[in-house]
């Protein structure tokens, strides 16, 4: 039984606190409440669940494994136990796949065929891309020419698997104006076109419904620890950029006051150098793409641009639950520094022979960097959202290595 | 107190014609071509000055005005810049300010002195593109104190539940966009107008105003013979860019020309 729990959950009227909300042109009003419609049903239609479910057993091939870590372990120090929830073992190698299988699932629902998103790292765009594919409907991706630069080996996937890459050259060229675009694109297309959002970000319903999506994360982990340790871990870790892949494993453990849960984001260049993407530790709350939420801004009220080596998470914003659960004190929000990340993503390959992704990474990073926080046996659950192989060539790139 | 947008419109409804509304950025090419701009677009026969306050992710607009809204962000043109420019401009007919609720937000004071401070400069209304009917209670009630009047966008997807929503609360005019899309110049005609602007004013006595799409003297006058105004704002932002204040004007003197030719009786 992977339904989401009716009840739990903080939002009111499509906020969380006071974060959230539709913030959206008014031509996707009726858009949004047809989802929310559409998503309020078959929350309670077991057909539904049961199909989300089937595939995500056979096509995406869940379970993921919780894998214990004994050289990673070592390096942490103080007899603390770090195990991955391994999401980069799914299909696609990410997270993303979770949430995009239960948007075309609605989009079915609401017979729209034309299928759109926007892509940072691209494991979003693949993702989608590949669900697409898979239920034969039309795909098309927005990427900042930046990102696209970043991430080639993304572009040329999705585009084997069918979609239309669309590249988008205005303001920073990254995951911000990907976005723009892609709201853009819906508001000309809204009635035959479903936008699969990739993060727990944009006008409510979305961020209640991506979070649905993956929080079979945090259930199956939880599930994993008690049969495994007969326990919960002591903290659970997990990147943050719009907050998809935290706010999975986070949802099943937000009940269990002992567990400590940490939000890592990413500080780029530094926090005190103005060039990262830290939006919780250094924003303040905000409109922007259709939620109030803790934004990167000036005085002024304009975006700024956010940075980080890892394109997925190079985002002014951030989900609005994450806003919440940050002025409530639940989660606890870092941030560490691409530096940080870089030596994380070398620690893990060396460590373990696992590549994570670089906003993966951020997660590790942070581990590495707080040996001493935690008793000798306490387990230290990482969400490993995706699988490094996209990154291999920025890191060679950065490291001066010839591929 | 006077409402100078209602006042507007009773004169433009005296002379049996549809009123023109014209869009510019604010700050776009420059401060001073900005003004020369408006005020020779007021002075050729635009009814309202629409002001775009502009904003770094404008998720309406099409190219044209996400141009000239980076290139005014880039001269370092702020909410309150737009507030003095407006002021400055003393323009002859009533303004409206279009933006997007974060500057809006984040103007010291919040959107209640921001409505405070603009009407002081100058200001009729106001358009909140991102915040549709019923998104923000708290904004629109600031909104609803200051002496700004909150113009409401309606749009071809509105359902008529949200319509009447929509029309309740609203003042100065109600913005029906004309179709689906992003703001920018089309070649084809809006499809449905006529049955549009039948459903919109079956609920409202307020005039409407079509835009999105319109550039066109033709299309204008087009748009005339249905509704009671027409918002013309990327063909004149792309003319100013282009063509400078001058050819603003020409061209405002054509769509002028044209909306009171639209022939329609009101």
């Amino acid at each position: 039984m992977t339904e989401p729990v009716a009840g739990t959950s903080p939002e009111t009227r499509g906020r969380f606190g006071p974060y959230g909300g539709r913030y959206v042109p008014e031509t996707l009003m009726t858009a949004l409440e047809e989802l929310e419609r559409v998503y309020d049903a078959a929350k309670l239609d077991p057909a539904f669940w049961t199909e989300f479910e089937a595939l995500q057993r056979d096509y995406v091939g869940r379970p993921t494994p919780l894998t214990e870590t004994a050289r990673l372990s070592a390096a942490v120090g103080g007899g603390v136990r770090v195990v991955l929830k391994r999401e980069d073992l799914n299909h696609t190698g990410a997270h993303k796949i979770n949430n995009t299988l239960g948007q075309v699932l609605l989009a079915r629902r609401m017979n729209k065929r034309r299928i759109i998103a926007e892509t940072g790292a691209g494991q979003h765009g693949v993702a989608t891309a590949t669900v697409c594919a898979c239920f034969g409907l039309e795909c098309v991706v927005y990427m900042g020419e930046e990102d696209m630069r970043r991430q080639r080996l993304n572009v040329y996937r999705m585009e084997l698997m069918g979609a239309r890459v669309v590249p988008v050259a205005s303001g920073t060229r990254t995951l911000k104006d990907a976005t723009n675009e892609a709201l853009r694109d819906w508001v000309t297309n809204v009635t035959t076109t479903h936008y699969i959002i990739g993060s727990v970000v944009g006008p409510d319903p979305f961020p209640r419904l991506v979070r649905d999506f993956q929080s079979v994360i945090g259930r199956e982990a939880r599930t994993q620890m008690l049969e495994r340790y007969g326990r919960l871990p002591r903290t659970v870790v997990a990147c943050v950029g719009g907050g998809s892949n935290a706010m999975g494993i986070f949802t099943a453990f937000l009940g269990d006051a002992g567990v400590e849960l940490v939000g890592v984001e990413a500080a780029g260049e530094g926090l005190e150098t103005g060039r990262h993407a830290a939006s919780l530790s250094c924003g303040r709350p905000g409109v922007f793409h259709g939620s109030y939420s803790y934004l990167l801004q000036d005085a002024g009220g304009q975006v700024q641009p956010a940075h980080s080596v890892s394109a997925g998470l190079d985002y002014p914003g951030v989900g609005p639950e994450h806003a919440y659960l940050k002025d409530q004190n639940r989660v606890l929000y870092e941030a560490v520094t691409d530096r940080q990340a870089l030596d994380a993503f070398a620690a893990l390959s060396r460590l373990e022979g696992i590549l994570p992704a670089l906003e993966s990474a951020h997660a590790v990073a942070w581990v590495l960097a707080h040996a001493g926080r935690w008793d000798a046996g306490d387990v230290v659950l990482i969400n490993l959202s995706g699988r490094g192989d996209k990154d291999v060539a920025m890191v060679a790139e950065l490291s001066g290595a010839e591929l | 107190m006077s409402d100078p947008i209602a006042e507007r419109w009773r004169a433009v409804r005296a002379e049996r014609r549809a009123a023109l509304i014209a869009f510019f950025t604010a700050g776009y090419p420059t401060p001073a071509g900005f003004l020369e701009a408006v005020r020779r677009a007021a002075a050729a026969g635009a009814d309202v000055i629409e002001i775009g306050v502009p904003f770094s992710d404008p998720l309406a607009d099409g190219p044209t005005i996400q141009r000239s809204t980076q290139a005014a962000l880039e001269q370092g043109i702020t909410p309150a810049r737009v507030l003095a420019l407006v002021r400055e401009a003393a323009l002859p007919v009533p303004v409206v300010l279009m933006t997007y609720l974060n500057p809006v937000l984040a103007y010291h004071g919040g959107a209640a002195r921001f409505g405070a401070d603009a009407a002081a400069a100058g200001a009729a209304g106001i358009l909140l593109t991102d915040a549709p009917a019923g998104a923000d209670p708290g904004v629109e009630a600031a909104i609803a104190t200051s002496p700004l009047t909150l113009i409401r966008l309606v749009a071809p997807t509105t359902s008529d539940v949200r319509l009447a929503d929509a029309v309740r609360g609203a003042g100065g005019f109600i913005y029906l966009i004309s179709r689906l899309g992003v703001t920018g110049v089309r070649a084809d005609a809006p499809p449905d107008l006529e049955t549009q602007v039948r459903r919109v004013r079956a609920v409202t006595l307020l005039p409407i105003a079509v835009g999105f799409g319109i550039g066109t003297p033709e299309q204008a006058r087009a748009a005339a013979r249905c509704a009671d105004g027409v918002v013309v704002g990327s063909a004149l932002v792309d003319t100013l860019g282009t063509g400078g204040p001058a050819a603003v004007e020409a061209l405002v003197r054509e769509l002028a020309g044209a909306v009171r030719a639209g022939g329609r009786v009101a």
